[in-house]
């Protein structure tokens, strides 16, 4: 059973990379377009850079 | 182009020192501070986009204008936000727009910035994704502890998920605390009583007994607890959010703004800084700003907002406006008596705020579930701690784990979701049909519904006029009149223009067609004066209904108009019949259009020529027999009637303070979406109380359980989601 003490700090610190995605997605405003979002991938003038 | 129109612009709007000795003019810092309230930021509404293309287009075309720092699309919320220098105006853009064929409409950023930021909903969003990422771990080492892990390996467990549960349980159970907290202050028992008290005992319990190496901790509960009931709140609360967010979109619609006249020279002026004794200036088409007093000029008004009368009203030099009405023809100057909060329109907004007030407050279905439901609870728990208290003869810790149970178990996972769940599908389902649900309890009060009373101008009818028989007219009459109508943009004369050229009326040849604001378009004809417009002038006797003269050589004619009814009607006042329902319609109009009208859509019961109280009195009177009235209205006459009705529905295009007053607003043309939101209402009456018994029904089965001392932590998880999982797809059968 020695296994556990690895195996379960090692899901607890992958849900928490989960967790801190979503908290990361939340600040940043991901969520705040979420079609305008989808149709963009669509269009043709992409560039290198996220507009500021 | 826009270099020009920025320089006359520019121009215009520098004659402060020209005129610096003038006493009277407004002082130099004020026609600053009109001129400031425009920050750099424009929202534009762009109602028709809806695809990648129109985002790039729309993104394209705004940033190709000198001067605007950047354009951003928001598909979702169809709007764009413009970051632009102050000299770029709002109406430049929306041409800007038109010409790539983007309908666009000014939003009032100020009345948006609610919804901008949306905090709440963020905060709730927060709590439920660290709930989840909580459940979804401890319920990994409860599986583990109940799938037979012992002693040591159990305790720490028991530890670990302690460890991840309790800050959850904090964090996460902050809207419930504070909720129950403020409940509590007020001496109510309210539906987060309970659940605070359900996830802190749970909590405490199970650290209690992991400290003592115990075989049952509820940490897996107290989190999925909280994650459940945090889904149904953010439900809850996406629902108002949206609903709000498309409301504050109507209203930022009418921007407020007014031309004010200062030293001859026009300064556009947020309605809130115009004050009693100003010049405004009102073109036609535009709506009046203000309460004022005709100085120059002369048009026809249109009152059919406020009054619900479909003929337009004359204006003259000392004609007394007020706002809300509509300019027609010529444009008016006019002199402020009463502005913002004084203004006529403003008065009749705040008395609906005191019927709204006085309006009895329904007790929705949720809260009358908590009501009995809270009580019942605590009953339960502490008469299963007192009696298993005296059954062990004064094990205190056996007890306190039964009532824990107890709480766990009948905590309302199922019932904090009832509501939202359906909510939240019927309003997305009325939303896609054109309907925006305002109020939270609106589809539950809608369900009880068995009278409708309609409002005729701009409900029943869009108020664009039709003529009436026009190919009964005799053809020399149509060809002037058509000749003369074409010279005008008056809605009574367009209707004319375009009901001749459908009927491929040959035009007669009428020379020198000149508009009089205010009486209609005259011109000459085989060498004699013929006149189009209203009776007195074209010396005609006026007829009972909406009517436009024609004046030959002495002869006159008359061209009777009807309000043409809005798409839909007949279908919803068949609909509504169909259902059972008494309908009933009240207009400001006068008879003979509303008897028309009553006629082609089957409505047996009308009244013409009432007044704005007496719609309120009529709907209470209703009340009164114990009938449950939808009001559909559009004009500030009929706000009283909305507030005071059980329940109302305004189209978009009312007035703001009549949309206000209702609890759902139509935001397309047609009608007929009015009879499913009835339908639609009634099932979801009937979708939440089936989950009320539903979750009920769960409950009988796990209680004696849990009563008996035989609930364990794995079926406390088992009726706990299995029931609100049910509820929820229950809540999906909506159709």
């Amino acid at each position: 059973m020695e296994i556990l003490v690895i195996l379960i700090p090692v899901s607890l610190f992958l849900g928490g990379i989960g967790l801190a995605a979503f908290f990361w997605a939340m600040k940043t405003k991901q969520f705040d377009d979420p079609e305008g979002d989808a149709q963009r991938i669509l269009t043709k003038e992409f560039d290198d850079k996220p507009r500021q | 182009m826009t270099v020009v129109d920025d320089f006359a612009q520019g121009s215009e709007r520098t004659p402060i020192s020209a005129c610096p000795a003038c006493a009277a003019a407004p002082s130099a810092e004020r026609i600053a501070a009109m001129r400031a309230d425009r920050d750099g930021r424009i929202m534009l509404s762009l109602p028709l986009a809806h695809c990648a293309a129109c985002i790039s287009t729309v993104e394209a075309a705004l940033s190709a204008v000198p001067g605007v720092r950047s354009a951003r699309v928001n598909l979702t919320r169809k709007r764009v936000s413009v970051e632009a220098a102050s000299d770029v105006t709002p109406a430049h853009l929306i041409a800007v727009l038109a010409g790539e064929g983007q309908e666009a409409h000014e939003l009032d950023p100020g009345l948006l910035s609610t919804t901008e930021t949306d905090r709440q909903g963020r905060e709730l969003l927060m709590r439920l994704g660290v709930a989840f990422f909580s459940m979804m771990n401890v319920m990994l080492l409860s599986v583990a502890v109940w799938s037979g892990a012992e002693d040591a390996t159990r305790d720490l467990f028991h530890w670990i998920s302690a460890a991840i549960a309790l800050p959850t349980v904090i964090f996460a159970g902050q809207p419930f605390f504070k909720s129950a907290w403020a409940s509590l202050r007020v001496g109510r028992l309210g539906m987060d009583v309970p659940i605070s008290l359900a996830l802190i005992l749970a909590s405490a319990i199970s650290v209690y007994e992991t400290w003592m190496s115990g075989h049952h901790a509820y940490f897996d509960a107290a989190v999925m607890l909280a994650f459940f009931l945090l889904l149904g709140r953010y439900l809850d609360h996406r629902t108002r959010a949206i609903a709000r967010s498309a409301a504050e979109e109507l209203a930022a619609l009418e921007v407020p703004r007014a031309f004010v006249l200062v030293n001859g020279v026009e300064v556009e002026t947020a309605i809130s800084l115009v004050i009693a004794g100003d010049t405004v200036l009102v073109r036609p088409g535009a709506r009046m700003p203000v309460d004022g007093v005709v100085l120059s000029g002369a048009s026809e008004v249109d009152r059919s907002l406020l009054t619900g009368e479909s003929l337009p009203v004359q204006a003259a030099p000392g004609a007394v406006v007020s706002a809300g009405e509509v300019n027609l023809t010529g444009p008016l100057t006019l002199r402020v008596t009463a502005a913002g909060k004084d203004s006529s329109l403003h008065r009749m907004a705040d008395l609906v705020a005191v019927a709204e007030g006085a309006k009895t407050r329904y007790t929705s279905l949720a809260e009358r579930a908590a009501s009995l439901y809270s009580p019942l609870v605590h009953v339960l728990s502490f008469s299963a701690f007192g009696y298993w208290l005296w059954a062990t003869g004064g094990d205190v810790r056996y007890a306190i784990n039964i009532s824990a149970a107890v709480l766990i178990i009948t905590c309302p996972c199922a019932l904090g979701l009832a509501v939202p769940a359906v909510i939240t599908s019927a309003s997305g389902k009325l939303f896609r049909k054109g309907l925006l649900i305002k109020h939270g309890t609106a589809l539950e009060r809608l369900a009880e519904v068995d009278t409708v009373v309609f409002d005729k101008t701009g409900t029943l009818t869009l108020g664009v006029p039709e003529p009436v028989a026009l190919a009964d007219h005799p053809p020399h009459a149509l060809a002037l009149a058509a000749a003369l109508a074409a010279g005008s943009s008056h809605p009574l004369a367009r209707a004319l223009a375009d009901g001749a050229v459908a009927l491929g009326v040959q035009v007669a040849a009428v020379t020198g067609i000149r508009e009089v604001p205010g009486y209609g378009i005259e011109g000459q004809w085989q060498g004699m004066h013929v006149r189009l417009g209203r009776a007195d002038w074209c010396e005609a006797e006026a007829l009972a209904q909406t009517a436009t003269y024609l004046a030959v050589d002495g002869q006159t004619h008359a061209f009777a108009f009807t309000d043409r009814p809005r798409p839909g009607a007949f279908e919803a006042v068949a609909a509504l019949k169909a259902a059972g329902m008494t309908v009933e319609m009240l207009s400001g109009d006068a008879e003979a259009p509303v008897r028309d009208l009553a006629e082609r859509l089957g409505i047996a019961n009308w009244t013409a020529g009432v007044l704005p109280a007496e719609k309120a009195a009529r709907v209470a009177e209703l009340s009164a027999q114990g009938r449950r009235v939808l009001m559909v209205g559009d004009g500030l006459n009929d706000t009283a009637a909305l507030a005071a009705a059980h329940v109302s529905i305004s189209p978009a295009t009312a007035l703001d303070a009549a949309r206000v007053a209702s609890d759902i607003v139509l935001l397309g043309q047609d009608m007929a979406p009015i009879a499913d939101a009835v339908r639609i209402g009634r099932q979801s009456a009937r979708r939440i109380v089936e989950n009320f018994v539903i979750s009920g029904g769960y409950n009988v089965v796990a209680v004696p359980l849990a009563l008996v001392g035989l609930a364990t932590p794995l079926a406390a998880a088992l009726a706990m989601s299995l029931s609100s999982i049910t509820v929820s797809l229950n809540a999906m059968r909506l159709k």
